[in-house]
């Protein structure tokens, strides 16, 4: 039967309710009847060719940024994770052993972000991604996942929300951002359920949550943009979908047909969303594919689209620019996701006095490490993501001994990876969303 | 010795070619239909242009990111596929092969070019199973299919090279020369030597991905 091909020490097996509970309720059949029903019904062509394509080269290795933080450690390289999960399950043929699986679970959801990066360093172009996703998908099937991204996962299914919103906090949340807001601008509107607008804005949970000031901020520049906008008041207006994580398709299903169906149902032209990235990669590129629609069924404009428009079209007027010298990071999702590096630097040059370029960037910009679900895997597993990531520190320091004092970082998860990055490492660099950026510097 | 030369010289050259051609034909029409019950997506997605796009980024010698960041890795990975490739296309002793058995025929490499490309794909044997062995990244993927598959795209040009040179028992490794030569054509569709014929489908689907619609390079 496959054992962990790598053995880990006790002292650093990491303490996890959602895995130990869900390995201890594992047996031998149950994992092969798993296994073989996920690989038989659910892949098909693309695993089989990039199982029978790889070559063993290793040449996905410089792409991670795990691999590279780890001392070049080779189970944390791209082809190595797969190794000790997808390879081995296949060679089995599903007979692995619960440990297997904990092990395999851990891999796929706290070991690797999803951000393709090794797509582009590997010279097939096998998605690696991909493949981790379906094992995922597998631990998801047999109840090992993390426990913190589990309970998002429940929430999105009890509440189509990723932080257990209630509808009542939604609509009072935006009444209250709509409050504080006519303090500055007296004619402000949050408008709610509007037929026909132009735009429907939606958000993540987490901002009526704990980042209520990005919907002020957003309210703000539609305000003085003069655009024709709305947002729902029922569930289908947060965009962010973890279960697209878990590999709880089934519920990344609904959840994108209730964001949609919300949008359509109000006749909008267009979704426009806030700075998220993996909501991002959920409507635009996972989610929707879940449901048979080939691209979105309703036009998606992502912040960063959505300011360069605005920009370009003269409908913001800043009256000052962003003094502190900044730097980007470019975010999976939307950069090597959409390719919308060269408008967020248009952006930038717009709104900021002196931009910094970090090295590598755009398409090849590393990761934050919090992406992929794996900052909501929670408080076990921050270490391990905080230091799996210390090119990412270094190259943070490299922009900051250029001079970069603020990182902008266009997507949530960037936000809270870079955050406890700067922080581990004492970097002292400030963080802002582009809309803060914005926000600050417009004329009110 | 003349009946097992006469054996792969003969019967066995039909075997190989028609497991080849068969096999490769074989792989490529169950993966498109696999991929037409199973992957749907991918027929939607594929694009012609985004396809050849990245296909030619990562054929050109330094084309991508990662080719300039391996630079001795590059280097041999070029040299061994083309003479691999070219070698036993365009030796003269094989065009005249061809030449005698379908009267048809084409240029041919002057011996010593030829005998310097062999070479070049021994070195780079050699470079690979090397590298296979001291890198711990590559260590760690290693099987043992991966040392046979070395052994078997090795061993045509190793006898091959013996024989043309006609070292000490440069009969028998003729026959070996021949025998492994239809080794090799056999094992393309039916090991992860099969990366030579879904080369073009991988990276094409990943160049269409994210050309068209993740408007990104992947290179």
């Amino acid at each position: 039967m496959g054992e962990p091909a790598v053995k880990i020490e006790e002292s650093k097996v990491v303490a996890d309710e959602g895995l130990n509970r869900g390995m201890e309720r594992l047996t031998p059949e149950k994992i092969e009847k798993v296994i073989q029903s996920v690989l038989k019904s659910e892949t098909g062509s693309r695993l089989k060719v990039y199982v029978d394509t790889c070559v063993h080269c290793g040449l996905c290795s410089e792409a991670c940024h795990f691999y590279l933080s780890n001392e070049k450690n080779p189970s944390f390289s791209p082809a190595g994770k797969v190794k000790q999960t997808l390879w081995e399950m296949l060679k089995q043929k599903g007979k692995v052993s619960p440990e297997f699986i904990r092990r395999a679970s851990e891999i796929a959801s706290t070991e690797c972000n999803l951000c393709r990066r090794c797509s582009m360093y590997c010279p097939f172009g096998i998605d690696i991604a991909y493949l981790m996703l379906v094992v995922r998908r597998i631990c998801h099937k047999l109840g090992v996942t993390p426990q913190y991204i589990q309970s998002t996962a429940h929430s999105h299914s009890a509440t189509m929300n990723q932080m257990w919103v209630k509808e009542d906090e939604w609509i009072d949340s935006l009444m209250w951002q709509e409050e504080e807001a006519r303090e500055e601008f007296p004619n402000l509107r949050i408008p709610l359920d509007k037929e026909g607008a132009d735009i429907f804005y939606s958000v993540i949970a987490p901002e009526p949550k704990f980042r209520a000031q990005l919907i002020y901020q957003a309210a703000a520049i539609m305000h003085k943009a003069g655009l024709d906008w709305t947002m729902p008041s029922t569930p289908g207006w947060d965009n962010s979908d973890m279960c697209m994580y878990t590999g709880d398709n089934e519920v990344m299903g609904r959840l994108k047909k209730a964001h949609f169906e919300s949008a359509m149902k109000l006749r909008v032209k267009r979704i426009v969303m806030g700075e998220c990235g993996h909501a991002f990669r959920s409507v635009y590129d996972m989610g929707n594919r879940w449901l048979t629609w080939r691209m979105p069924p309703v036009p998606v404009t992502h912040a960063i689209e959505f300011y360069a428009e605005l920009f370009k079209a003269g409908k913001i007027k800043l009256a000052k620019k962003y003094e502190q010298p900044v730097t980007l990071h470019d975010p999976c999702n939307i950069v090597r996701g959409r390719g919308l590096h060269e408008m967020a630097r248009y952006v930038v040059n717009e709104t900021c006095e002196k931009f910094i370029e970090m090295e590598p960037n755009r398409e090849h910009n590393f990761c934050c490490s919090a992406g992929g679900g794996v900052i909501n895997c929670g408080p076990p597993f921050r270490n391990k993501r905080v230091e799996g990531n210390k090119v990412k520190a270094e190259q943070l320091f490299v922009a900051k001994s250029k001079g970069a004092k603020t990182v902008i970082a266009p997507c949530h998860n960037c936000h809270g990876g870079l955050e406890d990055i700067i922080h581990h490492y004492g970097l002292g660099m400030e963080l802002k969303f582009l809309g803060d950026i914005i926000y600050e510097c417009m004329e009110k | 010795m003349h009946g097992l030369y006469n054996f792969v010289s003969g019967p066995m050259v039909w075997i190989a070619f028609i497991l080849f051609i068969g096999g490769c034909l074989y792989r490529l029409v169950s993966l498109a239909s696999l991929a037409k019950e199973k992957d749907t997506a991918v027929y939607a997605y594929m694009d012609f242009y985004y396809a050849l796009r990245s296909i030619f980024h990562w054929i050109i010698p330094f084309g991508s990111e990662n080719m300039r960041r391996q630079p001795l890795m590059t280097l041999f990975t070029f040299a061994f596929h083309i003479c691999l490739i070219c070698v036993p296309l365009f030796l003269f002793a094989h065009v005249v092969l061809w030449k005698e058995s379908w009267n048809i025929s084409w240029g041919f490499l002057s011996d010593s070019t030829a005998d310097v490309m062999t070479l070049i794909v021994i070195a780079s044997c050699i470079f690979f199973l090397v590298r296979r062995l001291t890198r711990p990244e590559v260590k760690f993927l290693t099987n043992r299919s991966d040392f046979i598959i070395l052994a078997i795209v090795a061993a045509p040009f190793i006898t091959g090279f013996w024989a043309y040179h006609q070292w000490a028992g440069y009969r028998m490794m003729l026959i070996l020369h021949i025998l492994s030569g239809e080794i090799m054509l056999i094992a393309i569709p039916f090991s992860r030597l099969s990366h030579a014929i879904f080369f073009p489908l991988t990276r094409g689907y990943m160049g269409s991905e994210f050309g068209a619609v993740k408007n990104a390079k992947d290179w």
